[in-house]
């Protein structure tokens, strides 16, 4: 086997050797790693970060950056606590639709006033930060304890959370709209080559637009997840998000460059990091190590350190190659 | 087209563009009318407090935003200022504080401040290094500090607010030589030599050229690598001296705070500024006049009784229109 198959294997199944590693290595050191109450703690909490690493990872398959799904997602936080108080249903179109709204606007100021994608998100990140504060006059918002809003957190469907139901059910149609519909082809297609697929007639304002509402709106969900799961819409959570998720993009294999990627590495990558995360506190648990939470944070950007420098090497000898 | 002035006889005013004008001038026209707006409507504008106030909180940013602009120029871009601001003003104290200098408090705070800065220019040394000699993308391998460098900064101090009280240190965000905060002078020193630097020698020179097109820089002899990792390098500085300044002007350090959102301070009054964020063109004096146009706006609302919260819609807003008025420019 030539090298440069080597480095495409890798960087396809990298992450997903590299997690399964990681969960052989947590089952056989640690007693309750795998218990039911662990697993399901790890992808309850981590579906909030799912969503937004799946809406990260198609803006940047299209070429695109977006800043804004932190401050997006304590928006939709905050709208989906607000009408929790109405039912479960419109909390959650209240908090999808915020999501939608930045979302939008971010699609419009991307294709239409042609702004680039890292400082239009990046006023939106500032925009809808503003909004949530003012809406919920800068402090957390209850959440309605009678109207069932909760299960849509801490609820089961059979064996599986509600929250992770929702991100598994997400990853499915993303799957399904990037390798087997028009607008996912599209997708690669002006990430890789804007001006070229404008030449050959594809919808390119069309489907850029497309990808930044599908990231908002994604963004606004986990903010509804947000608010189920810590019982108040919080104005002020969300902060770095959008680069946690741009790293969980990363280390699933997906090129910052745009025109390639995949959603289930992607959805990997995010497994990986939660699971490190997971990892670290089972050590300190043992009594072994002591991290705190800064070490946790200087072994994650260690971590995304060693995923960017293999990448580095590997592309450039499949570049060659090609 | 040419490039006559509208008020020239020859040039049809018709075809005055107003786009340009606004593109290239509109910074300063919005920051002269914020200025007019306020000593209309603002009371007490015109004092030397309210200068004092506005001077001593944009400074930091600004001397950020001067690395901050350089970075940018060569095509890059530094998310990683903030974490930087949290290890210099985490480290700083533990020196000065340190009970190895025996009271000597002069040799104490020049050695903190001098490692504190070193340290700070490392990492800057390291996000170029991983830019130029690994070919990570900007936003990636500022990324790895960004998460990483908080988390050192925490580490060193224990997640323990430091608080001091030392004269001789809090003089670079306290003291008043001649009437004015050293910070200010601190930042119009760098403004300036920037705004020299990249005019007028090789090295600015190289930073443009870098930045508009790699590829023909490398093969015209610009030292291309060399220059990126000069140009984070100077931004690791350039945030070192401000985890100082900030640390400082708070007679105390909390590593979890330090430069939180810097990041995005600076890069917004560097785009306010009229630097194009694709590199290549850059204007020092343009990033002064953004960081303090932002300051403005959020000064005058605050002043006049609209919510911080609703200031940053309104700031939002202004990053927003001032990129797409440049945008209007290009084309």
């Amino acid at each position: 086997m030539n090298r440069a198959r080597v480095a495409r294997l890798f960087g396809t199944y990298g992450v997903l050797m590299a997690l399964a590693v990681l969960i052989i290595f947590g089952w056989w050191r640690y007693d309750n790693f795998l218990s039911a109450f662990n697993v399901t703690t790890v992808v309850r909490y981590n579906a909030m970060f799912a969503l937004i690493a799946l809406g990260m990872c198609f803006v940047i398959m299209a070429g695109g950056i977006d800043l804004s799904v932190g401050s997006t997602a304590a928006l939709g936080s905050v709208a989906a606590a607000l009408a929790s108080h109405y039912g479960i249903v419109p909390g959650m179109a209240a908090g999808i639709g915020a999501g939608l709204l930045v979302g939008a606007i971010n699609g419009l100021l991307v294709t239409r006033a042609r702004i680039m994608p890292f400082i239009a998100t990046l006023s939106t990140l500032l925009a809808a930060s503003g909004t949530a504060l003012l809406l919920s006059n800068q402090t957390s918002v209850p959440v309605s304890a009678t109207s069932g809003f909760i299960n849509v957190g801490m609820g089961m469907l059979w064996v599986v959370p509600i929250p992770t139901a929702i991100a598994v059910a997400a990853y499915a149609l993303g799957s399904i709209v990037l390798n087997y519909t028009s607008t996912g082809r599209t997708v690669l297609a002006v990430g890789g080559g804007e001006d070229a697929s404008k030449l050959m007639g594809l919808p390119v304002a069309r489907v850029t637009f497309l990808v930044y509402l599908a990231s908002g709106g994604l963004a606004g969900l986990a903010g509804v997840l947000l608010a189920a799961l810590g019982f108040a819409g919080q104005p002020t959570e969300g902060v770095g998000w959008e680069l946690f998720a741009i790293a969980a993009v990363v280390v699933g294999g997906t090129l910052l460059t745009g025109g390639s990627g995949s959603v289930v590495t992607t959805l990997a990558g995010v497994l990986l990091l939660g699971t490190l995360f997971n990892v670290l506190n089972f050590e300190n648990g043992k009594g072994w190590i002591s991290l705190s939470a800064a070490w946790q944070s200087v072994v994650r950007g260690l971590f995304l350190l060693v995923v960017v420098l293999l990448q580095a090497r590997l592309t450039r000898s499949t570049s060659q190659k090609a | 087209m040419t490039d006559a002035p509208p008020w020239r006889s020859d040039g049809a005013l018709a075809n005055f563009d107003v786009f340009g004008f606004l593109a290239r001038y509109g910074t300063l026209i919005a920051l002269l009318l914020l200025v007019v707006f306020n000593l209309a409507f603002t009371r007490n504008f015109a004092t030397l407090q309210t200068l004092n106030v506005n001077l001593t909180q944009v400074c930091t940013i600004v001397i950020v935003a001067v690395g901050m602009t350089l970075v940018i120029a060569t095509g890059g871009i530094d998310l990683s200022v903030g974490s930087i601001m949290a290890i210099a003003g985490a480290l700083a104290p533990l020196i000065f504080l340190s009970p190895i200098f025996d009271g000597n408090v002069a040799v104490a705070v020049a050695v903190a401040m001098v490692s504190a800065i070193l340290v700070a220019t490392l990492c800057g040394l390291f996000n170029g290094w991983l830019v130029a000699q690994f070919r990570i993308q900007p936003i990636v391998a500022t990324l790895v500090l960004f998460i990483a460098g908080r988390g050192i900064a925490q580490a060193l101090t224990n997640s323990n607010l430091q608080v001091f009280r030392v004269p001789e240190f809090q003089w670079i965000g306290l003291g008043r030589p001649l009437g004015l905060p050293v910070q200010v002078i601190i930042m119009v020193v760098l403004v300036a030599f920037a705004a020299w630097m990249l005019r007028r020698t090789r090295f600015g020179r190289s930073i443009l050229a870098t930045g508009g097109n790699e590829r023909a820089a490398e093969l015209a002899g610009v030292a291309v690598n060399r220059t990126k990792l000069a140009v984070y390098a100077i931004s690791g500085f350039c945030a070192g001296i401000a985890g100082l300044v900030v640390i400082a002007i708070n007679s105390a350090s909390d590593a979890n705070l330090v430069g939180l959102g810097m990041e995005l301070d600076a890069i917004a009054a560097v785009a306010v500024g009229g630097t194009l964020l694709v590199g290549g063109r850059a204007t020092i004096v343009g990033t002064l006049l953004g960081a303090l146009t932002i300051q403005l706006v959020r000064y005058t609302l605050l002043a006049n009784g609209v919510p911080d919260a609703a200031a940053l819609i309104v700031k939002a807003g202004i990053i927003a229109l001032a990129v797409w008025l440049q945008q209007q420019r290009r084309t």
